[in-house]
């Protein structure tokens, strides 16, 4: 380093010796290299102006490009939001229309015996009522005889007759109130028997209005759940922006329940795959990874798995078209199939559980032994809490695992437009740094034609000081050695 | 053609890297040095055998044999096992091991001659046989070599890839009107295993054992 330095040092003295006094080789060689910059100053700035304007050119172009790739990726993800949130709304609607149909089908489908049974209850009442009708005593005929008699003299001996047709009247009077109390009491009883029917017909009539209710409640929602699809369907930007928000919602959602799926998996692993290790040997590896490990992990990847064709097969879940494309009667042998290979792998978990509680049994009495210490081979009389928790685990987890498929499903869906946002975010990052870049090449360019000119400040000012002395439209070739008016008018200060 | 050559030599290539892996079990040959006084120092080497024991896995090695005499002879191993590659069943073997030991232990007479390089060839011989990826010699001894007449023991041995440990060297009563002695006596046994190519090494505190195995 320092033998390259003394070199250099040795170059410039050997430069400056042209003549007796360096200063003066030295003004003369700046002269020099003045007066050549000056002579090239044209040519220079040509050459600058042309790299500069070439690089922003590409890097503008560079730009452009990206940003139009942003553009058809912004289309492409707006056109898989639509049509996946076209997709989901017709899911919707499609399951709302079933359920109102359940609703017209369980409740309504028995109208006509309903009808029967409300028109029968209200004949019953019809008649009831028609023989409850008080019907009124009879008018005595003969009070009109009774009177005149009563007004007959005394002296005519009438008086006997008078107390006979008196003692007859009280009889008829009591006679006749015995009979009115008597109708009455049966109108009445006629009356009580109507109350049953009465609340047939109120409990019968409630029971359709609830029903209608029903009814009505989701035609609401399928109405409101329809002019959402039909934003979607024409595409308005208010439904893009509520499924954007609604996917990265559902994204990050169906993240934390995987994670939680997950962590799931790695205890179901940690219970089958000790066990794993008495049927395929504990000390056999592929690649990296012991043989148990990788049984243990493929009988949770088997059940995964069983657990997704599970669920598609009751339609659930919609990640498999082939599946959900099946007859009704291939699918519900697939339910059963797939049913009964979980509850099989349930059964070997939980078998495996049990083993593995044994053999940790085993491993600590042996454990014991080889320290010495036999007091550890004592075990608690509450161990079988842990086994049976173990099984229990081993069995449940399995089944826990097939609901995976649900926010497995989320995810994938909501990934695609995660991704293209992401995307779409990294481009439009880039097309701006690139229009930036070509920004700053161009304004570099100018800055590298003002440094050039920065030593040849002397000669430019002699020749601006000759232009502003001759007159106006003056000979072409007065425009000075470089050729250029426009690289004068740039050198001014 | 040229393609299906290519996936022929892509799966031989797989098969090979499969076959050919390198055992990784261990084989441990422990040595018990039952002459004179030593005798009454083998409680220690059972809790030796028993911490090797706790330490081994499935597929490992391990086999016990007394120095007396004449140790290089199959006669002199007091018990040996060969671990299952199913976890429950090296479990069984180990506590069989252990009780073999703890009887040997109770039964054990002290011997009139200390073979140690006959004990070490009958355990190199041993690990050999067993194709074990790692092979450790534990000699529970004073490292005092007494031979009977005829017995010759001064012959070159090969400790390529074994790790031989002298464990709970005691110090003799001649040791300790010279420890010069006791010294070179070391010096002797590390400079013939390491001439052997192997590694030597010595643990006289029973009491942490944890670099062992």
């Amino acid at each position: 380093m320092a033998e390259h330095e003394s070199h250099k040092l040795m170059s410039i003295t050997t430069l400056l010796a042209f003549t007796p006094w360096p200063a003066v080789s030295a003004s003369i060689l700046f002269i020099l290299l003045v007066t050549a910059l000056y002579l090239a100053r044209g040519t220079a700035h040509q050459a600058i102006s042309a790299t500069a304007n070439a690089l922003a050119k590409g890097l503008r172009l560079a730009s452009h490009s990206v940003a139009h790739a942003e553009q058809r990726l912004a289309a492409r993800n707006r056109e898989v939001l639509l049509a996946a949130g076209r997709e989901a709304k017709e899911r919707i609607v499609e399951r709302e229309f079933t359920r109102v149909g359940d609703t017209v089908r369980k409740d309504l489908a028995g109208y006509p015996e309903l009808h029967r049974r409300l028109s029968e209850a209200i004949i019953r009442m019809e008649e009831q009522q028609a023989k409850a009708v008080e019907v009124p005593p009879d008018v005595p005929g003969w009070a009109q005889a009774v009177k005149v008699v009563a007004n007959i003299d005394a002296r005519n001996a009438g008086a006997d007759i008078l107390s006979d047709i008196h003692k007859s009247m009280v009889k008829s009077h009591s006679e006749a109130m015995g009979a009115y109390r008597k109708s009455s009491g049966e109108r009445h009883s006629l009356l009580r028997r109507m109350m049953p029917d009465w609340r047939l017909v109120t409990e019968t009539l409630g029971h359709v209005a609830k029903s209608v209710e029903s009814v009505i409640a989701r035609a609401l929602t399928i109405d409101r759940h329809m002019e959402e699809y039909e934003a979607i369907v024409r595409g308005e930007d208010r439904a893009v922006s509520v499924l954007s928000s609604s996917s990265i919602v559902y994204f990050f959602v169906s993240l934390l329940v995987l994670a939680v799926a997950t962590a799931g998996a790695a205890v179901n692993f940690t219970l089958i795959a000790r066990p794993m290790a008495e049927m395929v040997g504990g000390t056999s590896f592929i690649g990296v990874l012991r043989t148990a490990d990788i049984a243990a992990l493929v009988i949770i990847m088997v059940e995964i798995s069983m657990g997704l064709f599970l669920m598609e097969s009751l339609r659930i879940t919609r990640l498999f078209p082939v599946i959900g494309a099946l007859s009704d009667q291939m699918r519900v042998r697939m339910i059963m199939v797939t049913f009964t290979i979980l509850l099989l792998m349930a059964s070997v978990e939980a078998g495996l559980a049990y083993m593995r509680e044994l053999l940790l049994k085993d491993e600590l009495a042996t454990s014991a032994l080889l320290r010495g210490d036999a007091t550890d081979t004592m075990l608690s009389g509450h161990m079988w809490i842990t086994t049976a928790a173990q099984m229990g685990m081993g069995f449940v987890l399995p089944f826990a695992l097939v609901f995976v498929a649900i926010p497995l499903e989320t995810f994938v869906h909501s990934l695609r437009t995660v991704v293209g946002l992401i995307a779409i975010g990294i481009l439009r990052a880039l097309a701006l740094l690139l229009r930036v870049l070509g920004n700053t090449f161009r304004h570099v360019g100018g800055l590298a034609q003002r440094l050039y000119d920065l030593p040849l400040f002397v000669p430019l000012w002699i020749e601006m000081r000759m232009a502003a002395t001759e007159p106006a439209g003056g000979a072409p070739g007065s425009r000075g050695p470089s050729g250029e008016g426009r690289s004068l008018r740039g050198a001014r200060p | 053609m040229r393609t299906r050559a290519l996936l022929l030599a892509a799966a031989a290539t797989a098969l090979a890297s499969c076959g050919a892996s390198a055992p990784h079990n261990t084989g441990v040959y422990l040595l018990v040095d039952t002459s004179g006084s030593y005798n009454r120092q083998l409680n220690k080497a059972e809790q030796i055998v028993l911490y090797a024991l706790s330490r081994l896995q499935p597929l490992d090695s391990i086999a016990v044999a007394r120095i007396d005499a004449g140790s290089f002879s199959e006669k002199n191993i007091i018990a040996k096992a060969s671990f299952d590659d199913r976890p429950s069943s090296t479990n069984r073997q180990k506590r069989a091991f252990a009780t073999r030991v703890e009887s040997f232990v109770g039964e054990s007479r002290p011997a009139a001659f200390t073979d140690i390089t006959g004990g070490i060839l009958q355990a190199i011989e041993f690990l050999n046989e067993k194709h074990t990826g790692r092979k450790e010699i534990l000699i529970f001894s004073d490292m005092k070599e007494d031979l009977a007449k005829g017995y010759v023991r001064n012959i070159p041995m090969d400790f390529r890839g074994f790790e031989v440990v002298a464990l709970n060297v005691t110090k003799l009563h001649s040791d300790n009107f010279d420890p010069r002695e006791y010294l070179s006596r070391l010096d002797d046994w590390r400079a013939r295993v390491e001439k052997g190519g192997g590694r030597w090494r010595v643990i006289n505190d029973l009491d942490h054992l944890d670099g062992l195995l």
